[in-house]
């Protein structure tokens, strides 16, 4: 095991940032803390990377004590905090220079670990880290959680307020780390990204209430979900709102999902509805969950 | 028939030294309209709305904002436009109810009239049992729909919304642009950015900003087509793909 977490809780005056909360993470594997802000996920970050003791409970990285290894655990990980890390005044080869001098190590030495990244960065390497772009500072901050060569590398939040284009290579990379071995705990609030973890935790008020491969946790998933369309998806809406014993009903983009409490509930019951209330190019699907949806739906 | 228009904007041009941020985009939003306008981060989106929202002078180009040129009439347009961005938008130190007294007296509202509307706007947030807490301790899904409906306080044409809903947790995420539709419904013009593709599908029409240039904008419907593709997300890629 990488990462061994054992009932951690802490709380900050009178927030209790996290519940008891435990979990694990093997050797190699990709794990995605999925929660919205506010649900503990940094907390929890800074405890496994030393910069915060937790009140009660344990945990393990790399084999070290969070509490009493905590020069051993500096060493040996990799952190991208969620606010932009990197020095803004230093060009983005200081700022890499900066980081391996710190651990000891040279650009040189472990070049081939950051080397697809860095490449797409190179052309601007003299240009200051606040003059980056949001895609170009990811890149940056990832390249020097990576230049010392860590076993575990820490990501919280990596792609929030960054566009869809630089989220999928963000995506590409962690895949490419992940082949050479390195844990990756990375957060997200972004639904999507979940399903491209190993395993997933869900979190949100301090606790972790599901823990499973993004696969499984959409299998498992009980009720039935109708994408449901309509030339006036406003009226759609409400119109969904109404009928008896609604579970929920969100907008998914071009549809909305809806969900009864009833399991005697059908397509056919949901078409007669729809169609006394005159919706015009109505369409109702039965489909498979996604990720979000079980996270909505979770009560 | 022809609705007016209530934004329009002219070759608008923005430099900074030799870097031509924002390089002659010409567009129009109509009344009522939710315009998404969309682009990769450092397209010029941010340059793009500052300029719109009377707080950075075009370099040459112009644009018509409720009705008023931005070049000249700066301070006359911030009157008619409310704005929340993800990074700034209430003061964390002040409680909600003076949040709310400090943004009425900023926007011009008469005291009685901000009495009348905190009351308003606390009980339909349903925020009576926070409504003197500061505002730093909210969840950022709380905090957005307060600085939305802040945003809203002096009934403005048109609210610019930069990233509203960037790190909202799902579930808020709906319920806010449920919020959108709703203000739009009463006329408002909605001018948002958002990374999340999902929401570009919510907006009557969708500009996606790439390289300082709109490179397209339509209904979603329309540009789903044009690209030959089942999402917004899929448009986006196909436009956006290996620029920067």
């Amino acid at each position: 095991m990488s990462i061994v977490v054992q009932n951690i809780s802490k709380s900050f005056k009178t927030v209790q940032a996290l519940q008891e909360v435990s979990f694990e993470v093997k050797e190699g594997e990709l794990f995605g803390l999925i929660g919205p802000d506010g649900a503990g996920k940094t907390t929890l970050f800074r405890i496994l990377t030393t910069l915060l003791l937790p009140q009660n409970g344990q945990a393990f990285v790399a084999g070290f004590d969070v509490k009493e290894e905590y020069k051993s655990i500096r060493n040996c990980v990799g952190y991208m905090p969620g606010r932009f890390s990197l020095y803004q005044d230093l060009t983005v080869e200081e700022n890499l220079t900066f980081f391996a001098t710190t651990f000891g190590t040279t650009i040189e030495e472990n070049y081939d670990l950051i080397k697809d990244i860095y490449v797409q960065i190179e052309p601007f390497k003299n240009r200051r880290a606040k003059d980056l772009s949001g895609g170009m500072k990811q890149k940056l901050a990832l390249c020097c959680a990576l230049i010392h060569a860590p076993k575990v590398l820490f990501l919280d939040e990596p792609t929030t307020g960054v566009d869809p284009v630089s989220r999928k290579e963000f995506w590409e990379m962690l895949k490419r780390l992940k082949q050479q071995n390195i844990t990756i705990l990375v957060s997200t609030p972004y639904m999507d990204e979940a399903s491209l973890c190993d395993r997933i935790a869900f979190i949100q008020n301090g606790k972790i209430f599901k823990i499973d491969s993004p696969q499984n946790i959409i299998r498992d998933f009980q009720p039935k979900i109708y994408e449901v369309k309509s030339d006036d998806m406003y009226q759609l809406l409400s119109d969904l709102k109404q009928i008896p014993d609604t579970k929920s009903t969100f907008s998914f983009g071009e549809s909305i999902h809806y969900i009864n409490e009833k399991t005697e509930f059908t397509k056919e019951k949901l078409q007669t509805y729809l169609n006394e209330k005159a919706h015009k190019n109505l369409d109702i699907q039965l489909i498979q969950a996604t990720i979000e949806d079980v996270f909505m739906n979770a009560d | 028939m022809e609705q007016e228009n209530i934004i329009q904007v002219n070759e608008l041009t923005k430099k900074f030294g030799d870097f031509v941020a924002v390089k002659g985009i010409s567009f129009e939003v109509k009344k009522g309209e939710i315009f998404g306008f969309l682009g990769a981060n450092g397209a010029g989106k941010t340059t793009a709305m500052k300029m719109l929202i009377g707080i950075s002078k075009p370099t040459s180009g112009m644009a018509i904002v409720a009705g008023l040129n931005v070049a000249q009439s700066a301070n006359e347009v911030k009157k008619n436009i409310g704005y929340m961005s993800q990074k700034f938008s209430l003061y964390d130190d002040l409680t909600i109810k003076e949040n709310i007294r400090f943004f009425g007296g900023i926007y011009g509202l008469k005291p009685k009239t901000i009495q009348e509307k905190t009351i308003d706007l606390i009980q339909r947030l349903e925020l009576e049992k926070v409504a003197d807490e500061r505002v730093g301790q909210l969840p950022l899904g709380w905090k957005q729909k307060l600085a939305f409906s802040v945003a809203l306080l002096h009934e403005p044409k048109i609210v610019f919304l930069d990233e509203p809903t960037g790190g909202v947790d799902p579930v808020t995420r709906r319920q806010f642009w449920e919020m959108i539709d709703e203000e739009a419904h009463n006329g408002t013009t909605i001018f948002v950015t958002t990374h999340y593709m999902d929401e570009a599908e919510y907006c009557n029409r969708v500009s996606i900003m790439v390289d300082g240039k709109i490179e397209a904008l339509d209904t979603p419907k329309k540009l789903k087509e044009q690209f030959k593709v089942s999402s917004m997300n899929d448009v986006f890629l196909k436009l956006a793909r290996n620029i920067e």
